[in-house]
């Protein structure tokens, strides 16, 4: 009963915070909803007694890639003017893709509801068993290949990223180390007298 | 839970091989100078050679490791030894065009490397979640070695295509893997099978999961309607890039339609067959006439590959054990003449200009008629004319398709490869009566090049006057 009320109040907040993203106007703000439905999400993931993966959301997401996110767009000069021009344009194309999406859902269910046998649901976990626990025994074991093969994965992720951008072009500025430690104070330092500033 | 046991390694020990010399490459790399860039481009010969030898010492028969997520049979063993010589012939072929274009980097090699492992991972793939790795892996690399020009914006803007394109169908593609996840709870290709034999899964769920999972395969392979991506990644990408994507990759797509859907959703034959036949019908439609109006080369063999994927279909779609074993025939022979008709444009570029237009071929006969014949062998057999070896992979496909009764199914591939004759007949028209261009055109490669590439040419002749070799070969690799 408990755990009803509960998913019903995080689901809530979850759609809540996910119109947030869409509607805020300030792009900070949206990003801000979407750390908050992140975290929403990863407390549903605990409800479902998948705590590992209700952690790596809030570490990951909530705490490398949104952090990273909202540093660009502090960067970057972003016109909402000329953003918010576009709604109207795209809003029917993405109402109809939403309700597509609906559709699809309702769809699912209602084959469900037929008597199709879809695969049997997992069994949960006897009580005290972790989780996280369970998910590392396969891991390096059964699921030893797959996960060796992501690794790689990532790896040519590395290479190509860095073969992409590291290059000489015109304009770069790179630091030179040798130059930086090599200064001595009164190239870059200038005693300047300052007078202070009369109160009016 | 099963721990990793030694015949895993056994297994695998191309694989980790290759691995392990990648990253000796991407390492050492870093540590040479441009004078020295050829032990990369040497080391990365020898790795290939290495795993080719460890692939020719795997045990015979089929072994499955890795908690049945990894299988080696007659199939991977052929498709790696084949891999491995396709890609050590591209880096023959590419070193001079990259060299006078300031490409001959590290990365170059360790990337296509990295492709050729996704390769190998995927065609000794017994689980759609060593599948999904393996076509992840092959596909990132390759994104970036169409980028790998970075002062083209050519280049860049192909990339950038195949990039969102190739993301999109790589989630089409993992969404099919899920819904047949859904429906028959496993990801192992053998269990599917079994599970499928024995009725256990809503006819459609796994009908929904499959359209998805085909137009994903349909994708990477580059059929129509899913080839949007092929003439200008084709077209932007250098020219050795090109040689590479041509080529090797067909492979492991092969591998990819036939592990899935032979091995895996063989027993649900009809319901795929009918949506192959639409792509291959298509493909060779499409494919074939396109092409007559381009007068880009790169462009044109694009469309030519879009039309000899129609016919890899074929032998696919025809679900009989001769059916694959042609469409494997045909991947192969193909592979071998992309790989000669792609490297004629490096052979005929050089510096600060790039021989990838039609007209750029004009009286090449009276120039050097040595390679104006060689590309006469390749164009001739890719339109299919005996006694040529892309004759007999035509041959063989028709033959399965008529054998399972699609009669039409023959009659088109046969209509479509007569209007296909036209445009490779024209590129032999323009190399042996147009008058040459002013400034000519000449070979300006290294002996390398040349030997290889007429030793390339000369294989689809051989090929063809001895394919029951390689008929033997693939019969044995495909019991």
């Amino acid at each position: 009963m408990l755990t009803t009320i509960l998913f019903y109040f995080y689901a809530t907040v979850l759609v809540g915070s996910a119109l947030g993203v869409v509607l805020a106007r300030n792009p900070v703000r949206a990003a801000l909803f979407l750390v908050l439905a992140f975290f929403t999400s990863a407390v549903l993931w605990l409800l479902l007694e998948a705590e590992f993966l209700g952690i790596v959301l809030v570490l990951v997401y909530v705490g490398a890639v949104m952090v990273l996110f909202l540093f660009v767009i502090m960067m970057l000069d972003i016109n909402v003017a000329e953003l918010r021009a576009g709604f109207t344009r795209y809003a029917p194309l993405g109402a109809v893709i939403a309700g597509l999406m609906i559709f699809e859902i309702v769809y699912v269910v209602w084959v469900k509801h037929l008597g199709y046998d879809l695969a049997a649901v997992g069994t949960p976990l006897a009580a005290g068993e972790s989780n996280t626990k369970a998910l590392g025994a396969v891991l390096y074991t059964d699921y030893a290949l797959p996960f060796q093969l992501a690794a790689v994965v990532l790896l040519v992720a590395i290479v190509a990223a860095i073969t992409l951008t590291m290059r000489r072009r015109p304009g770069y500025k790179q630091q030179d180390v040798v130059a930086q430690v090599a200064t001595r104070k009164a190239d870059r330092l200038r005693i300047m007298k300052v007078e202070p500033e009369k109160r009016r | 839970m099963n721990p990793i046991s030694a015949n895993d390694f056994v297994l695998a020990a191309p694989e980790i091989l290759l691995l392990g010399g990648t990253c000796v490459v991407l390492l050492l790399d870093l540590f040479l100078s441009d004078r020295l860039r050829q032990v990369s481009y040497f080391l990365s010969l020898l790795t290939l050679a290495a795993t080719a030898a460890l692939v020719a010492g795997l045990p015979e028969g089929r072994h499955f490791g890795f908690n049945g997520m990894f299988v080696v049979d007659g199939a991977a063993r052929l498709l790696k030894l084949v891999a491995t010589a396709t890609v050590a012939v591209v880096f023959v072929y590419s070193r001079d065009y990259l060299i006078q274009r300031g490409l001959f980097k590290g990365e170059y090699f360790v990337l296509a490397l990295f492709a050729t492992l996704g390769i190998f991972v995927m065609t000794s793939a017994s689980s759609l979640l060593t599948m999904y790795m393996g076509i992840e892996l092959l596909a990132l690399s390759q994104y970036a070695l169409v980028a790998f020009d970075r002062d083209s914006p050519i280049a860049a803007e192909s990339a950038m295509k195949y990039f969102v394109l190739g993301a999109i169908a790589s989630g089409i593609l993992l969404y099919g893997i899920s819904i047949v996840y859904g429906v028959t709870g496993t990801f192992d290709l053998g269990a599917l099978a079994s599970r499928l034999d024995a009725g256990a899964a809503s006819q459609i769920g796994l009908l929904f999961g499959l359209a998805f999972l085909i137009a994903g395969i349909a994708f990477k392979f580059g059929a129509v309607p899913f080839h949007m991506w092929i003439p200008d990644v084709y077209h932007g990408a250098p020219t050795s890039v090109t040689l590479f994507l041509g080529a090797a990759p067909k492979l492991a797509y092969f591998a990819l339609a036939f592990r899935v859907l032979a091995e895996g959703l063989g027993s649900a034959v009809e319901a795929w067959q009918g949506m192959l036949v639409v792509l291959a019908v298509l493909s060779m439609a499409i494919g074939n006439v396109v092409a007559v109006a381009q007068t880009n080369l790169k462009r044109m063999l694009a469309y030519s590959t879009i039309s000899n994927v129609g016919f890899i279909l074929l032998g696919l779609l025809a679900g009989t054990p001769s059916g694959y074993r042609a469409a494997l025939f045909y991947t192969i022979t193909y592979v071998v003449m992309a790989l000669g008709s792609f490297a004629m444009i490096v052979l005929l570029s050089r510096k600060g200009f790039e021989a990838d237009r039609i007209e750029d071929f004009r009286g090449l006969a009276q120039q050097n008629p040595w390679f104006a014949w060689m590309m006469l062998l390749l164009m001739v057999s890719t339109a299919g004319v005996p006694p040529f070896v892309g004759f007999f992979a035509k041959l063989y496909v028709i033959q399965a398709v008529l054998d399972v009764g699609l009669t039409w199914l023959a009659i088109v591939a046969v209509l479509f490869s007569v209007i296909g004759a036209f445009y490779y007949l024209r590129i032999v028209k323009v190399m042996f009566f147009d008058a040459p261009a002013e400034e000519g055109v000449s070979v300006t490669a290294g002996p390398a090049l040349r030997f290889l590439l007429s030793l390339n040419a000369l294989a689809v002749l051989a090929l063809g006057l001895y394919n029951s070799a390689l008929i033997d070969t693939i019969a044995r690799a495909l019991p």
